[in-house]
């Protein structure tokens, strides 16, 4: 019995006819989801610490009200995810409990500081190039829900490269100082960006059965090559270096070649060792903390209401 | 003429009619707000379409949170919000039973008839 409903599961998958919560399902599909839509929604909203810390000093009124929008809709991603997350039978609440102790992962992107105010330009083009990236192709992941919250995020998301790409290029024209400070901070970011993909495929404990499952459509190195031959061509627009001397376009595969990433940093800052990990963190729990009183309060109006409605 | 101002504070109320307000401090029973799913329509003319669910404490705070989340680029006039438990959905595993009689009614469709070219406007 139990063969027979994989194998009309795997034939659904094959045709691409969509998963949806209440349909029969594979607990590893069910639990590799839930690992990877909350891990996702983790990353959107652990996403918003890093560049919320320049709000506050943006240039420009204009500067300030585009980053606000950002950090807002980032703050949105996370929602749509975790609602996804929550068709199949995990809580919100469980959910930011294994973020809070650390059982759940988020990109490791977000453990690196935000030192200059090119940082902005450089996470909206790089980062938010690189979740683009991975992003696109989850619309048509074969769970619905997930695939529905994809498309809304990945509507939202074209702006926010735009954004980066413009602050970068508005640099570029400016002083000498200008100049340093972006190349500063691409130089910093560049490796963490490319990080984003995660471990090498033959690396990767998760891939292949994602693939098989249509969770995934790409592979983590089928799509970091992609968005290196891209970068390496938009950082000429801007007149920078990417710090990677191996960078070289190969007429043969049709490719830039590219330098070995530093995986041993990529594991460290997974594990919990990279420069903001126990920062950010401590920046979410503080936050729940802090917003207890707000939702036992609601939970009492509303409760309170509810009473009133039914006496009157 | 006269008239009774009542000055309302949020959640300040009552009291003395329902009782202390229910707030529970022990971790075990605290309890998440309630899931609602969220329906916007587009634009004046079209129908509300469901777009995803969020949490809140109350109807009026799911459609404030709503507004928030599912409509930063004017995405809708109007939102529906239901709250998820009163939602009936019909199972996945019925679907044969439940639609196969409209299976065998192509004639239900207009592309069933074959008429001469001659007829124009049908
Ligand atoms: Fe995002
Ligand atoms: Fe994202
Ligand atoms: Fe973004």
């Amino acid at each position: 019995m139990e063969k027979n409903l994989e194998t009309i599961f795997q034939e659904k998958i094959d045709a691409e006819i969509r998963i949806e919560p209440k349909d029969w399902m594979p607990e590893k599909y069910r639990q590799t989801l839930i690992r990877q839509i909350s891990q996702h929604a983790h990353s959107e909203i652990v996403g918003m610490l890093p560049e919320g810390n320049w709000i506050t000093r943006a240039p420009s009124l204009r500067r300030k009200a585009i980053l606000l929008a950002k950090v807002q809709d980032e703050a949105g991603h996370g929602l749509y995810l975790y609602s996804a997350a929550e068709t199949l039978g995990i809580s919100r609440d469980e959910m930011t409990e294994q973020l809070h102790t650390g059982k759940a992962k988020y990109s490791s992107i977000f453990n690196y500081p935000t030192l200059s105010w090119a940082d902005m330009g450089v996470i909206g083009w790089l980062v938010d190039g690189a979740a683009i990236m991975n992003q696109v192709p989850l619309c048509r992941s074969s769970f619905g829900p997930y695939a529905r919250a994809m498309v809304r995020v990945c509507k939202e998301e074209s702006f926010h490269q735009r954004q980066g790409f413009e602050i970068l290029l508005t640099l570029s024209k400016g002083t000498e100082a200008q100049r340093q400070m972006a190349q500063d901070a691409i130089d910093r970011w560049w490796w963490p960006s490319i990080m984003m993909f995660g471990p090498k495929d033959d690396e990767s404990p998760n891939s292949i059965l994602s693939m098989k499952w249509k969770i995934k459509r790409f592979s983590n190195d089928e799509l970091r090559q992609k968005f290196i031959d891209v970068i390496a061509e938009q950082v000429k627009v801007l007149g920078f270096t990417l710090p990677d001397k191996d960078l070289k376009w190969n007429e043969t595969r049709k490719h830039y070649d590219f330098g070995s990433i530093n995986w041993d940093e990529f594991w460290q800052v997974i594990q919990g060792n990279g420069p903001c990990n126990k920062e950010r963190l401590d920046a979410r729990k503080k936050a729940w903390a802090d917003g207890e009183w707000v939702r036992d309060a609601a939970t009492a109006y509303a409760n309170k209401k509810a009473k009133q409605n039914k006496a009157a | 003429m006269s008239f009774q101002l009542n000055k309302q504070y949020y959640g300040d109320y009552g009291e003395a009619k329902n009782g202390a307000a229910d707030i529970s401090t022990s971790g075990a029973s605290k309890q998440e707000w309630p899931l609602w799913e969220i329906f916007i329509r587009n634009k004046q003319g079209l129908d509300h379409k469901h777009v995803g669910s969020l949490h809140a404490a109350d109807a009026a705070m799911a459609i404030e949170n709503a507004r928030d989340v599912y409509t930063r680029r004017m995405e809708g006039v109007s939102i529906w919000a239901v709250e998820t438990k009163f939602i009936h959905a019909s199972n996945p595993d019925d679907a044969a039973a439940l639609y196969d009689p409209a299976n065998d009614k192509a004639y239900r469709h207009p592309t069933f008839y074959d008429l001469p070219e001659a007829v124009k406007y049908m």
